[in-house]
């Protein structure tokens, strides 16, 4: 064979392999981009206000913490053909179950209500009201679930997920110093030493990188998608690069807030935005609409994840490919948890900050559990075969998820007891 | 009525078919299992103080 000859066989077998991926990539690429919620949004504005880029490289050891406990679930989904909530049923009993179900539908619930805040805070900067922001979204989200196929509803989710890369041309618009980046950023570095304070923003950044609700969503967005064992390999592909995209989109919004807001306290990503436009009206205005899409993204994922859930272990018909006659209580659920959740920031003086403390502490107690579960159901041989944990994947597996629940609780607790780590 | 009655019988149901786990009750298994029942006691215990130590304050 000559070189053109060669080049073009090469060439075929590459653009088969992006067109495999192309149909099997969603589920990891939209949980990984969810996961920068409104909540992520804030904490990552929060890092870099306070910290400057100092801190950018925790933020890229998280890349590999968000896949190893994510391509788990891809693995799960693909061998077994169930969700989260219905594998700990069968393998762990009724009492886990109902354990991890409830704890599911409180702390998805509470999110959700702090992605409405964030949605509501961002859309409030352009003069949105508070009320028409909580209608168009449970309105657009109602019709994106409605169109009755699995494929469309991801495909819309993809295109709010091209719209959380806003960050990046933000970030380059304040025109932040390489040299600084790279020296400052790129070198582990506790700066001032392991205060409280760094102590509980390091806890916070891991706390929105994983969340209960991912464990939950994606593997029954696998299931549902209907991802087999051969696509194992593309499905956790596409995990891998959604944990790098969304750690890059982390790492773009603290250039964003370190080169302009650096040591300013911000208590929320709206502060941060109205704070910005002082400064740069477009990229306030950029970190605005991201907030709202970060909103908008986890919203749409969490509301899910809790009637995927339901549906699961109630014996409904659960898939986003039926139509709302064939699957009522999917649908149902879906609406009852979306409206309910939209109404709360409608309520004059309703208890906002109670509920951001509630989301860190009931998370706290569903995490570990799930995560306990996803390593004993990967190392369920007789269920995954093949597909089980290696030694190495369990070592990993283990020492990640050992550090996540110490860190997690300790996150938890000093949410309940502010003084207690000073 | 009706309604709350078939709820009761279809959480019956659920928690007959789930009866027993079919996971293979190892060593590990256990161990896990019974480190995750302390874990989150002692958090609920957590919770309830704080409950309390903030109602004392109210």
């Amino acid at each position: 064979m000559d070189f053109f000859s060669v080049l073009y066989y090469r060439f075929k077998k590459v653009w088969k392999a992006v067109r495999l991926y192309l149909v099997i990539a969603g589920p990891g690429l939209v949980v990984m981009i969810a996961d920068n919620d409104a909540g992520g949004i804030t904490t990552y504005a929060a890092t870099g206000a306070k910290y400057g880029y100092h801190l950018i490289w925790f933020l890229l050891l998280l890349i590999p913490v968000a896949y190893y406990v994510q391509e788990m679930t891809v693995r799960l989904g693909a061998v077994t053909k169930r969700g989260h909530a219905e594998a700990i049923f069968e393998s762990f009993g009724a009492f886990w179950g109902w354990f991890s179900l409830l704890d599911l539908m409180i702390v998805d619930w509470l999110t959700l209500v702090t992605e409405f805040v964030g949605m509501s805070a961002a859309l409030g900067i352009f003069g949105v009201p508070v009320w028409l922001t909580v209608i168009v979204v449970v309105l657009l989200m109602s019709i994106i679930v409605l169109n009755g196929r699995y494929w469309t509803w991801e495909k819309i989710a993809l295109g709010f997920c091209l719209l959380n890369l806003i960050y990046i041309p933000a970030a380059f618009m304040v025109n932040p110093s390489l040299s600084d980046i790279a020296g400052q950023g790129l070198i582990p570095n506790l700066p001032g030493g392991l205060t409280n304070e760094l102590f509980f923003l390091l806890m916070a950044n891991i706390g929105t990188t994983i969340a209960p609700w991912m464990l939950f969503f994606q593997q029954s967005s696998v299931v549902d998608k209907g991802l087999q064992e051969k696509d194992i390999k593309m499905g956790k592909l596409d995990t891998f690069i959604g944990s790098i995209i969304t750690v890059s989109i982390a790492i773009f919004i603290v250039i964003v807030t370190g080169t302009l807001l650096h040591g300013t306290p911000i208590d929320d990503a709206a502060t941060a935005a109205k704070l910005l436009m002082k400064t740069n009206h477009y990229v306030g205005a950029f970190m605005a609409i991201g907030l709202f899409d970060a909103g908008l993204l986890g919203a749409i994922c969490i509301s899910l994840a809790s009637s995927w859930a339901f549906g699961e272990i109630f014996g409904w018909a659960h898939s986003l490919n039926t139509k709302v006659k064939e699957a009522p209580w999917f649908y149902v659920s879906f609406f009852i948890t979306l409206a309910t959740a939209g109404v709360v920031p409608l309520i004059p003086g309703a208890p906002l900050v109670l509920i951001t403390l509630f989301v860190q502490v009931i998370a706290v107690t569903l995490l570990p559990a799930a995560l306990v579960f996803l390593i004993l159901l990967l190392n369920d041989k007789k269920t995954m075969g093949e597909y089980a944990n290696t030694r190495l994947q369990n070592i990993v597996s283990t020492i990640i998820v050992v550090s996540i629940i110490i860190l997690s609780t300790m996150y938890g607790v000093s949410a309940l007891f502010p003084n207690l780590f000073q | 009525m009706r309604t709350i009655n078939q709820f009761i019988n279809k959480i019956r149901e659920i928690n007959q078919r789930y009866a027993k786990p079919k996971v293979e009750m190892s060593r590990a298994v256990k161990i896990s299992l019974a480190v995750l029942r302390v874990y989150l006691f002692l958090l609920v215990v957590l919770m309830v103080y704080k409950f309390i130590t903030v109602m004392n304050v109210l």
